[in-house]
């Protein structure tokens, strides 16, 4: 009879630290695997590079003439849109993370990890990250082009960071819920459909494209109490000036909230997979 | 020999459709179990429940001395799993999915990475171990899905349906794979839709239906149950017919069934071509016109067929009555429902 392997010898003895560690080290393990993905697949990475670079130059230019008539004296279409338009991004990009654990469950890539003693909680949040690194990855890029047509940062370094931080960790929430959405709709194509139907209304019903006070009443009402627009508002004021308190608060009461119960109801999920 | 395998009275239900119905399976250390049955008989439900992933909604199960459902994530350090679908990560190399595998079994790196290449080499993926896994052909997934349960050095194997839809010469690669495998002492749990595999593979067979064990005991147990070979022939007309029933009574070891619907004979021989051969003489020499011959070994059908009366039936069949079709059911799903 074979031996049993042993564990590596680098690993804490027992207890919640020795728990704490090895999510972590599955936690990251499971994130390479998904950001070589991203790498690997042209599709993934058309979706995610050249269709946000389309849109910041398109919505630029296609709507830059008459939105300027509902912006502040002064403030250019392309300065108000970049910031609002990595919300766009990164709300769409979060539908992904439901398409990919879809087809890992489909393929039966979830039932190996599985059966692995691997931590329970690694499958979900290394897709969760590695979706969170790609979506940093592309602001990135977003905001290379964004310079080449005219958008300029003028709150200094620090808040243009703090501009990106607050656009990643709303894609990571919603990530987290599609997450969820994925492990109880099962089927990649129903996970892209569910995907598209949920975040539409909430992208184009927000501050991300136009001011809320050009939207009708009831509307306005509904997209001031919106994530998105906590995060576009935050994000803009980070990026060109305004106030960023306000909604960076916002967007943390969600975070909290959304996180604290989501993660626990997706791992329990995971867990108890037919 | 102590048991490395326990199951105890497993029932799984899905609403109205109960998968499993009251199972035990018992594996000896260093022993295999094949697992028998049609899709839907409940084979992958029972794996799945052993290996952790699913929960009983009754029953115990002990796995390498682990019971796995009070203590699941000690369960899983001691056994590997190989689906029924190639588990393999698509747009991974071979080598970054053994040395994933071997992290998330906490193996360390170094291990790891070593483990991973001495798989490669060992399951004829050498050459192959840098290229993304969607150039792989099926015969290379499932060597590669099965390296991937053997990364730990497992005592304890279950392989679901390895060898579906693999063309005939990869299955006979895995085949040899496999018993490669048995001679270093794995105990080994194996399902499959073909009796030649369990055939080849199995120490044990329990053949299953609806859930619930109908049969057990080795290969040739359970062919005897059947009747070993049989030689089938089919010939011009109701004369000729009389006449072949007379002349294979000649080599037959069991009683000569006729079909005067469609002129066929069938008798059970033990000789094998040799019989055939001489049928085959004698009854030209008595004139007899024959359309069609064969000889045919038994197959799960007719397993089923002798063991339980009724055709092993697709998932839409719910009276025993599944009609002559020879063909067995194509759809996978959890269970299929009460006859």
């Amino acid at each position: 009879m074979t031996a049993i392997a042993t564990p590596e010898s680098s690993a804490p003895a027992a207890g919640i630290t020795a728990t704490a560690y090895w999510q972590l080290r599955d936690t990251w393990t499971v994130t390479k695997r998904n950001l070589r993905h991203f790498v690997r697949q042209p599709r993934l990475l058309v979706f995610s590079t050249i269709q946000p670079v389309m849109f910041v130059i398109l919505f630029t230019f296609v709507f830059g003439g008459i939105a300027t008539v509902a912006l502040p004296e002064g403030l250019r279409y392309v300065d108000f849109l970049l910031p609002g338009i990595f919300v766009h991004s990164a709300a769409f990009r979060s539908t992904q993370t439901a398409v990919g654990l879809a087809e890992d469950l489909e393929r039966g890539v979830v039932d190996r990890f599985r059966s692995l003693p691997m931590a329970r909680s690694a499958v979900l949040a290394g897709r969760t990250f590695a979706d969170l690194v790609r979506s940093l990855a592309v602001i990135g890029l977003m905001i290379l082009v964004g310079y080449l047509i005219g958008f300029r940062f003028t709150e200094g370094f620090i808040a243009a960071i703090g501009a990106v931080l607050v656009v990643g960790v709303l894609g990571y929430l919603m990530s987290w819920c599609f997450c969820y959405l994925a492990l109880l709709v099962p089927g990649a194509e129903a996970a892209q459909t569910a995907g598209f139907v949920l975040v539409f209304p909430l992208v184009f019903a927000s501050s991300i494209f136009v001011p809320l006070e050009t939207m009708p009443g009831w509307m306005s009402a509904f997209a001031a109490h919106s994530p998105l627009t906590h995060a576009a508002d935050a994000a803009r004021a980070l990026s060109i000036g305004g106030d960023a308190l306000t909604p960076a608060l916002w967007m943390l009461a969600w975070t909290v909230v959304v996180l604290g119960a989501v993660i626990p109801l997706a791992v329990r999920r995971y867990k108890s997979l037919a | 020999m102590t048991d490395v395998i326990r199951a105890r009275g497993l029932v799984k239900r899905y609403g109205d459709v109960t998968a499993l119905d009251g199972l035990d399976l018992t594996v000896p250390e260093g022993s295999v179990l094949g697992l028998l049955g049609p899709n839907g008989a409940g084979k992958t439900t029972a794996v799945r429940i052993l290996t952790t992933l699913l929960e009983p909604d009754a029953g115990s199960v002990e796995v390498a001395g682990v019971d796995v459902l009070a203590d699941p994530q000690l369960g899983r350090e001691r056994i590997g799993l190989s689906g029924q679908y190639a588990a393999v990560d698509e747009h991974l190399t071979g080598y970054e999915n053994l040395e994933m595998i071997g992290r998330l079994y906490h193996l360390g790196l170094k291990p790891s990475r070593a483990r991973a290449r001495q798989l490669l080499e060992r399951f004829d993926l050498a050459e192959a171990g840098d290229r993304p896994v969607k150039t792989y052909s099926g015969g290379m997934r499932r060597r590669l899905d099965l390296a991937g349960a053997l990364v730990a050095e497992p005592p304890v194997l279950f392989l679901d349906e390895p060898t579906t839809g693999l063309d005939p010469r990869s299955r006979t690669t895995m085949w040899e794979v496999i018993r490669e495998l048995l001679r270093h002492g794995t105990t080994l749990l194996l399902t499959t839709q073909y009796m030649e595999e369990a055939d080849q593979l199995a120490d044990d067979i329990v053949v299953i239906d609806h859930g619930r064990a109908i049969a057990h005991g080795t290969a040739d147990e359970l062919k005897a149950q059947v009747g070993g070979e049989r030689l089938e022939l089919v010939v011009a007309g109701p004369a000729d017919l009389l006449t072949a029933q007379g002349v294979l009574a000649g080599v037959a070891v069991g009683d000569v069934l006729v079909d005067e619907d469609t002129n066929a004979v069938a008798v059970p021989v033990a000789g094998g071509a040799r019989d055939l051969m001489s049928a085959l003489r004698n009854l030209d020499a008595a004139g007899v016109e024959v359309l069609d011959v064969g000889l045919r070994r038994p197959t799960l059908d007719d397993v089923f067929l002798t063991l339980t009366g009724h055709v092993a039936e697709p998932d839409e069949g719910v009276d025993g009555e599944a009609g002559p079709g020879r063909t067995l059911g194509r759809v996978a799903t959890g269970g299929e429902a009460e006859a």
